[in-house]
């Protein structure tokens, strides 16, 4: 049995070091591999392999709350909707059930939303540790002027983000250019400063598994403290082979340079048997660090309220309802 | 645990599924189990344990069927069979869907009671075996259906003996009894002693099914109920998967009774990962070569080939996968690695491993329960003569070697007895199908591993055994021709007469080996005379140094075999046309040896050369639909090299029915001539020396069929071994045949009109072939 000394469930824990990056190395990028139709296999079979039952189903389910960046990035976002689901943030299950489950206090991992909400969601989470991501760089499809995107990540900075989620051109990738992917990359990194940078890859926009490889590979070259799936807004967001393919490239960069890259799979994990197969994944094919807040996160909204539900369950054996749980 | 402590752990956890469904079933059968025979459960008799692996205790009770209980069975099965061989087509497949049917109703206490009998994990039983043997019914309640109208003229063999073993108890005893119903065969199953519970549960359905009594019979038992079976008079085919040595054996004992017989046994099939491969994806299929069902799996990817540049890559990441494997509890839904077997099974292993002194040996580093379970192994650095390398292990036991070219790989690849399966890495679809071809192998997997389907045929070739299951290639096996035969009746040469004329000038037939006219090693001829009484001239008696420089020779033209099919078939247009202008002295000749006109023989021959001409570029291999996102390609691929006892009865187009669908799909052949009346083909290696056919693809060596079969027969580089003597050899052959397990076809001592249309066609080809399966998944 794996047991670890128990660590905070606040965030973040900066128990790694940032990943500084490397020069890019355009031959280990075009030797990366990635057959599709065995990655969906294995991914199909996960499922099979893995199954979580009463006390630890329970357990992993309260490690995913403590892993969710809760986010909404909707156009009618409004400070009211923004203060309610820092509460939900704060308080992501019922007092009597975390209580009852003996992880009272419990918080999720960061709230995430729109440079624009950034200063309200700070002040609402004041007080908790509680991490604000903005999402960034002309989220989502990254298209605006350049220096205005960079100039967008200093904003949301200065606005007291922790945590920015950057958008990748995905026209770099669809065209082999990776030079010019790293080098934004590297510019996006450094316009962060002390806040850490997640890279979304928008999988769903690279056409090929091998593409989305090959740009995790360059984006951790470049610097990316985490590699995140998608915006949530492509009309296919995390999949599991995508998911394989990052956390594979995660491994190799790993293994390559003795850095932890951290994974954000986003958009589409809406039930808590899919967050158990994500931790599964994550746990066998990277290891325990890779279960914690500094090394993964989910992008999520609906998440939530299936696994209240399925703890509810747990308690009292009873089959719950939604309106039995605070909204987010 | 606290879900505190669960949550800084994030362990697994224990997640059982349970096993009181199943227990439940063994308790309404009192824990006890006689046979299954005549549609109902006999008695139990003298019992034996058959135990759960992973804990050790016993399950039930079986009883050791006797050669009574065999021969009760057969008889049932005899009884039974012409009534289910005269229902439609339909009205079979009709039974066959509610088998599937009903699978799939009783697809988790099947599951369950597989694991609690075999060890395997649950997630196998549960998504792979059971799912699996559901497929295998739909698919020959199809074939069923579909029989009458697209194999028309054929009928089924009678009783069907089967043997399974105890690493798939379930999917076995589908694959041997699914084909053999659709076909109109009944039969008579021996499970493995370690694993009879679900043949019994089968039992059970069988009932709910409605299918008739004595159709299938199901008699438990160790190997003497097994070998009481093979021995059985009564049975027309013996369908055995199993080890290698119990396969030859079974060989031998069925030799020269009439019996058909496929066997599907060992393997040490190689697992070739080229440098350009997806590398995380080559080792997530490793777990699914050699970590599937604990690695006792026939053709299980245990002989690791990785390129030399990235093999210290490879192994750290292999090893570290390893390291994440679990193994324990078959029933908990969370393991990867089961139990093995038996102890006895574990022992085995234990042996094997512990005997070698070679290379470096690395256990997983993952809990090991105690009890009947062996760790994933990885054993790199030893050589091709390391035992390890060559023998199966059944067990949970990689070994590793490296290769520095495509070349090399298939070298190593094809450097063993067995030719199972064998699975191929690359991202390079020019390097894929250019090295699968290449393998000796009945299965190649490109890509993946271990993927199985009722529509794509599996089996093997060299000692890994004959004939296929699933497909249609696996139907065949289970039918003959509807026509009646007659008993051949011996053709012997014209004695010497008290006085004789001679002809002409001395003529000196030679043995035709390498494209060389040679004479007999032992240096002696025999004189051959006409029914008048004329000397004809000699013909050499071939020795077994003939037949060794003959099969020499005839490896020695593999290339034929890269032939393309249009060229083979000009060739044999050629040696037709090269006939024809010899047509009056051929029809002279076997007017001459005889006594009977030539002409149509001559003709005959002319067109059976035309008919082979035109399928070598038309005997079509098939895309088999599976249920994946890929293709199934069903290649017809030459044997390689069969030897051929060719007809004594007509000299010269019993030859050629034998050498041109041999050669037009690609062999090279070594034929033995009519005994009685050899110089037709002495004659006919001038036809062959004219007509552009390279060197060695056809090898004549006459004399005695009795004299040169057996070395045939036992020449472990013969692939295939045909014999239509009028001398009956069938006996002997199917006996030597068991020392490299080469395919055989022989007459049992029944004739065959040489001069009838069904002496040309689809059977020959299917003879002169090998059906491989290439697996080629796809996506990007």
């Amino acid at each position: 049995m794996q047991t670890l000394a128990p660590t905070q469930t606040q965030l973040p824990q900066l128990a790694h070091p940032r990943n500084p990056g490397m020069p890019l190395d355009l031959d280990w990028v075009a030797a990366v591999q990635a057959n599709t139709s065995a990655i969906e296999r294995r991914a199909a079979t996960l499922g099979g392999r893995r199954s979580v039952k009463k006390e630890f189903q329970a357990a992993w389910l309260l490690k995913a709350v403590s892993l969710i960046d809760l986010t909404t990035l909707s156009g009618d976002d409004t400070p009211g909707r923004v203060q309610r689901l820092c509460a939900k943030a704060r308080q992501p299950v019922s007092p009597w059930m975390l209580e009852r489950l003996g992880l009272p206090g419990l918080t999720t991992g960061a709230v995430c939303v729109y440079h624009e909400m950034v200063e309200t969601a700070v002040r609402a989470l004041e007080g908790s540790d509680i991490p604000v991501a903005a999402v960034s760089t002309g989220f989502p499809a990254g298209l605006s002027p350049y220096r205005l995107r960079i100039a967008e990540i200093g904003e949301s900075v200065k606005a007291g983000a922790r945590e920015i989620d950057i958008v990748i051109s995905r026209r770099h990738v669809l065209t082999g250019n990776w030079q010019a992917l790293y080098d934004e990359m590297s510019e996006m990194r450094a316009a962060c400063g002390a806040a850490h940078v997640k890279a979304i890859l928008a999988t769903g926009e690279l056409g090929t598994l091998r593409n989305v490889a090959r740009a995790s590979l360059v984006c951790m070259m470049a610097g990316a403290d985490f590699i995140k799936t998608s915006t949530g807004k492509e009309s296919v967001n995390a999949t599991l082979p995508v998911s394989l393919t990052m956390i594979r490239a995660i491994r190799d960069y790993q293994d390559r340079t003795g850095v932890k890259v951290g994974y954000k799979p986003a958009g589409g994990i809406a039930k808590a048997k899919d967050a158990l197969l994500y931790l599964a994944l994550m746990k066998d094919e990277l290891g325990h660090p890779w279960l914690q807040p500094d090394l993964f996160r989910f992008g999520a909204s609906s998440l939530l309220g299936d696994i209240e539900r399925q703890l509810e369950h747990h308690l009292t054996g009873h089959y719950s309802a939604g309106n039995r749980h605070a909204m987010g | 645990m606290t879900i505190k402590e669960i949550f800084d752990s994030m362990s697994y956890g224990p997640a059982p599924e349970s096993s009181a469904e199943a227990l439940a079933w063994i308790a309404r059968h009192t824990g006890s189990f006689g046979h299954f025979i005549d549609g109902q459960f006999t008695a139990p008799g003298t019992l034996f344990e058959t135990r759960n692996p992973a804990t050790g205790q016993a399950l039930a009770t079986v009883s050791q069927g006797s050669a009574d209980d065999i021969a009760r069975a057969v008889a049932a099965a005899r009884r039974a069979q012409p009534k289910w061989a005269r229902l439609s087509g339909h009205d079979r497949a009709r039974i066959l869907y509610a088998l599937a049917r009903l699978v799939q109703k009783h697809a988790r206490l099947l599951a369950v009671l597989e694991t609690l009998d075999n060890g395997k994990p649950i997630r196998e039983s549960r998504d792979i075996d059971i799912p699996l043997v559901a497929r295998h019914f739909y698919y020959h309640a199809g074939l069923a259906q579909l029989m009458p109208s697209e194999l028309p003229g054929m009928a089924p063999l009678g009783v069907c003996g089967a043997v399974i073993p105890w690493n798939f108890p379930l999917l076995m005893l589908a694959w041997k009894v699914a084909p053999a119903l659709a076909a109109g065969n009944t039969v008579v199953l021996k499970p493995a002693e370690y694993t009879p519970l679900t043949a019994l549960l089968f039992a059970e359905i069988t009932r709910e099914a409605g299918l008739p009594k004595g159709v299938l019979n199901i008699v438990t038992g160790d190997g003497d109920t097994g070998a009481a079976l093979v021995a059985h008079p009564d049975v027309n085919k013996i369908a055995f998967t199993g080890s290698t040595p119990v396969g030859k054996a079974i060989r031998r004992a069925t030799a020269g009774t009439g019996k058909a017989l496929t066997l599907e046994l060992g393997g040490k099939s190689p697992y070739i990962v080229f440098d350009d491969a997806d590398i995380d994806s080559a080792i997530e299929g490793l777990v699914d070569a050699i970590w599937f069902n604990q690695g006792q799996v026939c053709c299980a990817g245990s002989r690791l080939l990785v390129q030399e540049g990235i093999a210290p890559r490879f192994h750290d990441k292999l090893k570290r996968r390893m390291d994440g494997l679990r193994i324990g509890d078959p029933l908990d839904k969370c393991i990867d690695v089961g139990a093995v077997v038996d102890p006895v099974q574990l022992a085995t292993i234990t042996e094997m491993v512990a005997s070698n002194t070679e290379g470096e040996t690395y256990h997983a580093n993952t809990p090991l329960p105690a009890g009947c379970f062996y760790p994933p192994t990885l054993i790199t650095g030893l050589s091709t003569a390391s035992r390890l390398m060559q023998e199966e292990i059944f067990g949970p036991v990689l070994v590793s070697m490296t290769f520095r070219t495509p070349a090399e790989a298939v070298d190593l690849a094809n450097n063993s007895r067995f030719g199972l399966a064998a699975t191929l890495w690359t991202e390079n679809i020019n390097l894929a199908l250019d090295v699968a071809p290449k393998l000796k192998a009945g299965v190649v997997w490109v890509n993946a591993t271990n993927l199985f389907d009722a529509a794509a045929g599996f089996g093997g070739v060299r000692e890994s055994g004959f004939g296929r299951e699933g497909g249609w290639e696996g139907l065949l096996p289970y039918l003959k021709p509807a026509t009646a035969s007659r008993a051949l009746k011996p053709v012997t040469a014209i004695p010497e007469p008290a006085s004789f004329d001679t002809a002409g000038l001395d003529r000196t037939a030679k043995l035709f080996i390498g494209g060389k006219q040679a004479r007999p090693d032992g240096g002696y001829s025999r004189a051959v005379f006409s029914p008048k009484g004329r000397l004809l001239g000699h013909a050499g008696l071939g020795n077994r140094k003939d037949i060794r420089n003959a099969v020499e020779a005839a490896h020695a033209a593999k290339g034929w075999g890269k032939a393309t099919g249009h060229n083979r078939a000009q060739i044999l247009f050629y040696i037709a046309e090269n006939l024809s202008a010899r047509r009056a002295e051929f029809a002279a000749r076997l007017r001459d040896l005889t006594g009977s006109p030539g002409e149509t023989e001559v003709d005959r021959a002319i067109q059976r050369l035309f008919t082979y001409a035109a399928w070598a570029d038309k005997f079509d291999g098939a895309a088999k639909s599976v249920p994946i996102r890929g293709i199934a390609l069903a290649m017809n691929e030459a044997c390689g090299t069969i030897g051929a006892i060719c007809p004594d009865e007509a000299p010269l187009l019993g030859l050629v029915s034998l050498m041109a669908p041999a050669i037009a799909m690609g062999n090279t052949c070594v034929l033995v001539p009519s005994e009685a009346f050899p110089l037709a083909a002495t004659d006919l290696y001038q036809v062959l020396e004219t007509s552009d056919l390279p060197a060695g693809v056809v090898n004549i060596v006459t004399g005695s069929h009795a004299e040169l079969a057996k070395p045939l027969a036992g020449h472990l580089d013969l692939d295939a071994l045909w014999c239509f003597s009028s001398t009956n050899l069938s006996r002997l052959i199917e006996e030597e045949s068991a020392g490299n397990l080469k395919r055989t076809w022989v007459n049992h001592g029944r004739a065959r009109d040489w001069f009838a249309t069904d002496a040309e066609g689809r059977d020959f080809l299917r003879q002169a072939t090998e059906v491989k399966t290439i697996w080629v998944p796809y996506g990007e």
